[in-house]
């Protein structure tokens, strides 16, 4: 049994069911991201943890105790919203002890609990401003304070960085998981940018269209996705998918695949359980970062891969450049050292590294090999 | 080198702009006629108003008429002036319009923040009583008055005001809370407070505009309301009905400088209450409409 325990939750507006089986346990002091694009769930399922929206079906725990039904003030929670939901008519001062206030604590704990966090955030300057004096990051902070000052069980943040512009973005990143770090709080936080899923959490859920399609620690989510929504939606630029099939050469399965020319390569696997995938079709998975120019690839690789291919479009980006080519068919990107020569046009010798390699069943999508 | 000061102005000629204002002017002028006409008789003696001249400045300036219209001035058969009837109006009007103006509001907070099944069609209802014409519920208020007890008193006409009132002042607030983000009322949900405090602590504080509408709006209809006043008034009946008693009487003479300035004073509250709140209004009609 976790410290927040999800089982089997669903949610249905009338017939339309929004949520499908939810079921995650989370850990105390763990840091849960759901992500997923607008209208996969993933706000109404904190909302529900919450105790903001009726659970349609399945339970909710916290601290071993079902608070289905439970009012959210009595679910010992705190919420970040996504506009911060400051009250614009008391200061912050006020905004941060409302709750307290609300739960009847005395007016000298209120104060030691406020100048605690306060200092912790340090907007201790702040606190006889109202809302509107503050910039958007500081109503950002204002907002984590309100919720650090209960002292709650679990933390619930709303996509709080999506209304900061991209700077202040990364800045306030930092803050949360250092925050997180210190305090060791449980959090579940809810975004639809999956950079912040991977930087912040120490677990995440992906989430589509009402289903979990993966829950895991960044790394596997990152490295073996578990079908193809997963590896495309996780990581920038996105994992190409290469459509192919399984072909035996020496007892070991290859990639059979044709370039921007035309011609048939064969891209050797590290995964010998593909072998019963023999003569069928299947779709391959390749980050951009495992093509690379030979001489950035990775040299604790065991299986890197030389592939010459023309390439179609390069884009340098400062630290790397991407160049787009064709294959199978399909555009796909590679990452190149920022310093590698390549020009548009040219047949250019790319290093493919095969153990990163992941490969889908092109029916049902789902992974098949690692 | 000198900066260029660059030509932005609307050109518009010299004879145009002397000719728009000389319009505006005199409309200002036109429009301001019966208060100046109103005003100056109200301070003459009787004599110099049949004497024919009604234009004209006062040649003997006296408040007399001021003073028999609001105390001594024949109301129907009563000599009472205006007085107590002014009274009247003020105990009916001011607990009409607080409570029509807070009930408004608690309305509006539950249709836009409490929702529940068929919360729609409860507002959709309230607004369409502001379309039902006063003249079609005389006889059944009059029936439930009656029944009440409260006929011919002024609870009585508070009570019809305030229900009559009902649909405008909901309207308002409605549409102004509308617009007040949700997310505010979960966060107080979250941090522990209740359904009147979250109103009270939250939601009130930030309704000024809207509040400033709806009085107006209230207390200029329910001050100015004749037909309720004259059909439950009895004998607690409001400003307008002694007004009109005073102006109509068709026996004695005509005392023209007492009926103007009855009617100033029938006026004075309502002029009142615009020139105090008048510029929150067009605020809070703008706040509450454009972004409901």
């Amino acid at each position: 049994m976790g410290f927040l325990d999800i089982r089997n939750v669903t949610k249905s507006y009338g017939s339309v069911k929004v949520l499908h089986e939810v079921d995650i346990e989370v850990e105390e002091g763990e840091f849960l991201v759901l992500v997923g694009p607008s209208g996969c769930g993933k706000s109404t399922l904190l909302n529900m943890i919450a105790g903001l929206e009726a659970i349609s079906g399945g339970e909710i725990a916290i601290k071993g105790r079902v608070v289905n039904g439970v009012h959210p003030s009595k679910r010992n929670i705190a919420m970040v919203f996504q506009s911060y939901a400051l009250y614009p008519n008391m200061t912050v001062g006020q905004n941060m002890t409302f709750g307290l206030e609300m739960h009847g604590v005395p007016k000298a704990e209120r104060d030691v609990a406020l100048a605690r966090v306060a200092k912790l955030l340090q907007i201790d300057h702040l606190l006889d401003r109202k809302p509107r004096q503050l910039s958007g990051g500081q109503r950002q902070r204002v907002a984590m304070g309100r919720a650090l000052v209960r002292n709650p069980d679990v933390f619930l943040f709303d996509e709080p960085l999506s209304n900061l512009d991209a700077k202040l973005r990364v800045d306030m990143r930092t803050e949360i998981k250092k925050l997180h770090q210190t305090l060791k709080t449980t959090i579940v936080y809810v975004t639809h940018d999956q950079i912040e899923a991977m930087t912040l959490s120490t677990r995440i859920a992906v989430m589509n269209k009402g289903y979990v399609q993966q829950l895991g620690t960044p790394k596997d989510i990152y490295d073996t996705p578990a079908n193809v929504y997963v590896a495309t939606f996780m990581g920038s630029p996105a994992m190409n998918i290469v459509p192919s099939t399984v072909v035996m050469q020496d007892g070991v399965p290859h990639a059979a695949i044709t370039d921007a020319d035309g011609a048939v390569k064969h891209l050797r696997f590290s995964q010998p359980n593909l072998a019963a995938w023999a003569g069928k079709p299947i779709l391959l998975g390749i980050r951009p970062e495992a093509i690379t120019d030979p001489e950035g690839a990775d040299r604790k690789s065991g299986n890197i891969v030389a592939l010459s291919n023309r390439v179609g479009v390069t884009e340098p980006a400062g630290s790397d450049t991407f160049v787009t080519m064709a294959l199978s068919g399909k555009d796909i990107v590679a990452r190149m050292r920022a310093d590698a020569t390549v020009a548009p046009g040219q047949i250019f010798d790319f290093a493919v590294n095969m153990e990163k390699a992941v490969a889908f069943d092109p029916a049902t999508e789902e992974r098949i090999a690692p | 080198m000198s900066a260029v000061t660059q030509d932005t102005a609307v050109s518009t000629g010299r004879v145009t702009r002397a000719l728009i204002y000389l319009v505006l002017v005199l409309f200002a002028l036109f429009y301001l006629l019966p208060l100046y006409v109103m005003g100056v008789n109200s301070v003459k003696p009787l004599s110099e108003i049949t004497g024919g001249n009604m234009m004209a400045l006062p040649s003997v300036w006296t408040l007399e008429p001021w003073r028999q219209a609001w105390s001594t001035a024949q109301i129907g058969v009563e000599p009472t002036g205006l007085r107590p009837y002014f009274l009247n109006s003020i105990l009916m009007v001011v607990p009409a319009v607080a409570i029509s103006t807070i009930i408004g509001a608690l309305n509006g907070y539950v249709l836009t923040k409490w929702r529940f099944r068929g919360d729609t069609w409860v507002f959709g209802l309230m607004l369409f009583s502001c379309f039902i014409p006063f003249q079609i519920v005389l006889i059944p208020m009059a029936v439930v008055l009656g029944k009440l007890g409260l006929a011919g008193s002024v609870p009585g006409l508070v009570l019809v005001h305030v229900v009559y009132g009902i649909g405008f002042t909901t309207l308002y607030f409605r549409n102004y809370y509308a617009s007040f983000p949700t997310e505010l009322v979960r966060a107080a949900m979250i941090d522990g407070a209740g359904f009147f405090r979250i109103f009270w602590r939250i939601l009130l504080p930030v309704s000024g505009p809207i509040a400033v509408v709806s009085v107006i709006w209230q207390f200029t209809n329910i001050w100015n309301d004749f037909l309720f006043g004259v059909s439950f008034g009895g004998t607690s009946q409001p400003m307008t009905v002694a007004l009109n008693n005073l102006v109509q009487s068709s026996t004695g003479v005509k005392e023209y400088n007492v009926h103007f300035a009855g009617a100033i004073l029938a006026a004075l509250p309502t002029l009142i209450v615009y020139i105090v709140a008048g510029r929150y209004f067009v605020r809070g009609l703008m706040a509450g409409s454009v972004k409901g």
